[in-house]
């Protein structure tokens, strides 16, 4: 493929592309992502790929291998397009029937969902509980795309908001979008991206780096990965978008080494739009350029944290810098660098493409557009949700995530992994909204939504995140390192039923060292679960210290 | 493993002191561990100390000092297959193979290790081996998945 020299080639080869295609074709798309990934799903796209060659139908039926649909409790999951049929838990056994079914225009009834209670049954992708209380702007792509070939993002408008943005935008335009649409980061903090761009631009350093967080450390957080994995393009675009707004030549993609689908797709990915001419030289003729660089974590959680990350990537180890020398200002080298997760990075296209003003019309008051969920614990459906913000916990839950395994009750809802916190049911209807969860103290974080019914036991639950920490400190500071241990071990001593009285006394004064004194957010953070624990869960640490019992310690 | 891929590794990045995690991660995914003469080499020819590979080398844990197994066992320990009930599968693993998380046993069959999430939460509690992962496990499973791997 020779590069793409103009805005205009670029619209001629998506009606080449779109000619070549025939909208009413079926298209079987078996979903690779992690978790059907894990469940075999291959050996599903296999069986496909040698019926429609069997039956000699090839150009009557087309089989797509795509990133994560989203619903992975019930996989492997297979979308039967045009009209999206969805049927889930495919063996290989399935194929002729769900082959010859598609061919006569019917459903292959056996896999379709059919509700746990009264067996009713949903077909298509807006008639599946799951999905059809959803809002799927960023995911919702992944089932039409196989991620390992840019014509397919090219197919459905890829690339279009970069063309837009470099033809009839100038940086300043873009940035203003952007601020406009107070899009706010997905990394964790929410702070606005568009001011952190502009911090970026404002610098007065020449050289300038954008840089995508793709990390991902946090635990039962998935969605990242689901979003890089299925559909890396989009975050490209929006990060070259990102680059020319606040002038970068430069980006950086960091990133997970031990997935190796991951690792595939956005090599193949960035190698396609390197020859398109996406990335490189002279993008689209525009005279803009801006080159990329994969860069991989290589296993500690605070490498994700944004002056680690960076030192990660000048080939050092991960170690945080002090908060006042800011990233923004200077990052890599030095040179100011704006950081920005998956997440906010693949928000970008469809802001530049549809408007701030479409954008702030979608969310809550003061957090817009939507968020992916990575839902787990112990729900009825896991997978990868995404809504609107705003949308209350009981819809993500309840109707999505179809309430609380085994006929269970709902004890606790806990969100952002191990810097994150727990709030007990009964604030089932509190909505997903950056400000209103970090004041119940269950900040979003990066969307982990953890699911704890009846039998979980606070105690160690508190006890099994500082554990995580305690391995992922980088000990270069010693609030952080010293007391995280401390507290580790009197929580340790309260699960195995050797708690003192006076020990809640001695965990507050090391929840508060440790959040004032600590370098990054890792340490000043590692107390919000339990803080949040002595919020809502007190009760429990003082009846455990009271009895001695280290009675639920098995339950978790 | 051949010498002259991890030479072939080495010579690229001759020179780019910035490229030694790159360096470091290529001969790690070949080799599994990094012996003292490799990252000798590799200090010498990307001009770094020998120190700073060291330091590298210890502090992420993706690279190992010591030879691994032929197989190796993850149990994810991420907080959903913790729910789930990870720790009994963590606790049949380490029963059938005599190891703790870490360990290589002498035969070098199986080095055992502790995953933190993996991502495939919907699928856990999860046994992963040589890449090859084994969702919904349940500790009476175990057996007769290692078997399999000789
Ligand atoms: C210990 C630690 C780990 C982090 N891990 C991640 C991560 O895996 N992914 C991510 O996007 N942000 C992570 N962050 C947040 C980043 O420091 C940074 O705020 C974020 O990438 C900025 O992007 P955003 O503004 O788009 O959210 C982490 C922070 C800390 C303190």
């Amino acid at each position: 493929m020779p590069k793409l020299e103009s805005v205009a080639a670029l619209e001629s080869l998506r009606s080449d592309i779109l000619a070549r295609r025939d909208a009413t074709r079926p298209c079987i798309a078996v979903c690779a992502g992690a978790a059907c990934d894990g469940l075999d799903s291959i050996t599903v796209a296999t069986a496909f790929k040698s019926e429609i060659a069997k039956q000699g139908l090839e150009g009557k039926v087309d089989l797509r291998v795509t990133g994560c649909h989203g619903y992975c409790e019930k996989g492997p999951n297979v979308v039967v397009g045009p009209k999206d049929v969805c049927y889930f838990e495919v063996t290989p056994e399935d194929v002729p029937g769900i082959v010859s079914a598609t061919l006569k225009g019917e459903v292959f009834e056996e896999r379709v969902y059919k509700d746990p209670q009264t067996g009713a049954k949903a077909v298509h992708m807006d008639e599946v509980p799951f999905y059809k209380h959803q809002t799927r702007l960023l995911i919702g792509d992944n089932p039409k795309i196989d991620p390992m070939k840019i014509e397919d993002y090219i197919a459905i408008d890829g690339y279009a908001a970069l063309a837009k943005a470099l033809s009839t935008m100038t940086p300043d335009e873009v940035l203003n979008e952007v601020k406009k649409a107070n899009l706010r980061g997905r990394g964790g903090g929410g702070f606005p991206a568009g001011s952190k761009w502009e911090t970026t631009k404002n610098a007065p350093e020449k050289t300038k780096y954008v840089i995508v967080n793709g990390h991902e450390g946090e635990s039962a957080a998935f969605m990242d990965r689901a979003m890089l994995t299925g559909n890396p393009h989009k975050v490209i675009e929006g990060l070259i978008i990102g680059a020319y707004a606040i002038g970068a030549q430069q980006g950086f993609i960091y990133t997970r080494h031990d997935a190796p689908r991951l690792v595939e797709h956005l090599k193949a990915a960035m190698a396609q739009a390197e020859e398109y001419g996406f990335m490189g030289e002279n993008i689209l003729g525009s005279g803009f350029s801006c080159n990329v660089e994969l860069h991989f974590d290589v296993g500690i959680f605070v490498s994700g944290e944004s002056s680690g990350l960076m030192r990660s990537i000048e080939g050092n180890a991960p170690e945080p810098r002090p908060k006042y020398i800011r990233t923004s200002v200077s990052g890599i080298w030095d040179k100011p660098s704006n950081l920005n997760n998956v997440e906010t990075w693949a928000n970008v296209p469809q802001i530049i493409t549809r408007g701030a003003d479409w954008f702030t019309s979608i969310g809550s008051e003061r957090s817009k557009g939507t968020k992916l969920v990575s839902l787990s614990g112990n729900v009825v459906n896991s997978g990868i949700v995404e809504v609107p913000m705003g949308t209350p916990l009981r819809t993500l839950i309840f109707d999505i995530g179809g309430g609380v395994r085994d006929g269970k009750s709902l004890k606790a809802i806990h969100f952002g992994g191990a810097m994150g916190g727990s709030i007990p049911a009964d604030q089932i209807d509190a909505k997903l909204d950056f400000d209103e969860m970090s004041k119940l103290g269950a900040p979003i974080g990066a969307g982990g939504l953890l699911v704890m019914d009846e039998d979980t036991d606070m105690v160690e639950v508190a006890r099994y995140l500082l554990d995580f920490l305690v391995k992922e400190s980088c000990g270069k500071c010693v609030p952080c390192r010293e007391g995280m241990y401390q507290m580790l071990k009197i929580l340790t001593n309260i699960t195995e039923g050797k708690g003192k009285t006076s020990d809640l006394d001695r965990l507050g004064d090391l929840m508060e060292v440790t959040s004032a004194a600590s370098l990054c957010a890792l340490g000043k953070t590692a107390s919000d679960p339990l803080k949040s624990m002595m919020r809502y869960f007190k009760d429990e640490y003082e009846t455990r210290i009271a009895t001695g019992g280290g009675a639920g310690s098995q339950a978790i | 493993m051949s010498e002259q891929k991890i030479d072939g590794i080495i010579e690229k990045y001759r020179g780019k002191p910035g490229a030694l995690i790159h360096a470091l991660t290529e001969i790690q995914h070949e080799l599994h561990w990094l012996p003292r003469e490799v990252m000798e080499k590799v200090a010498e020819a990307l001009e770094v100390p020998f120190s700073l590979v060291r330091q590298i080398v210890s502090f992420y844990k993706t690279f190992s000092l010591t030879p691994k197994g032929r197989h190796e066992v993850h149990v994810c320990t991420g907080m959903t297959c913790h729910l789930r009930g990870a720790a009994k599968l963590m606790a049949k693993v380490a029963e059938i193979t005599g190891l703790k998380p870490g360990e290589t046993d002498t035969d070098s069959r199986f080095t055992l290790e502790r995953g933190s999430c993996l991502g495939s939460c919907s699928i856990g509690p999860e046994l992963i081996v040589d890449g090859k992962h084994y969702g919904r496990m349940t500790p009476d499973k175990v057996e007769d998945v290692l078997k399999r791997y000789e």
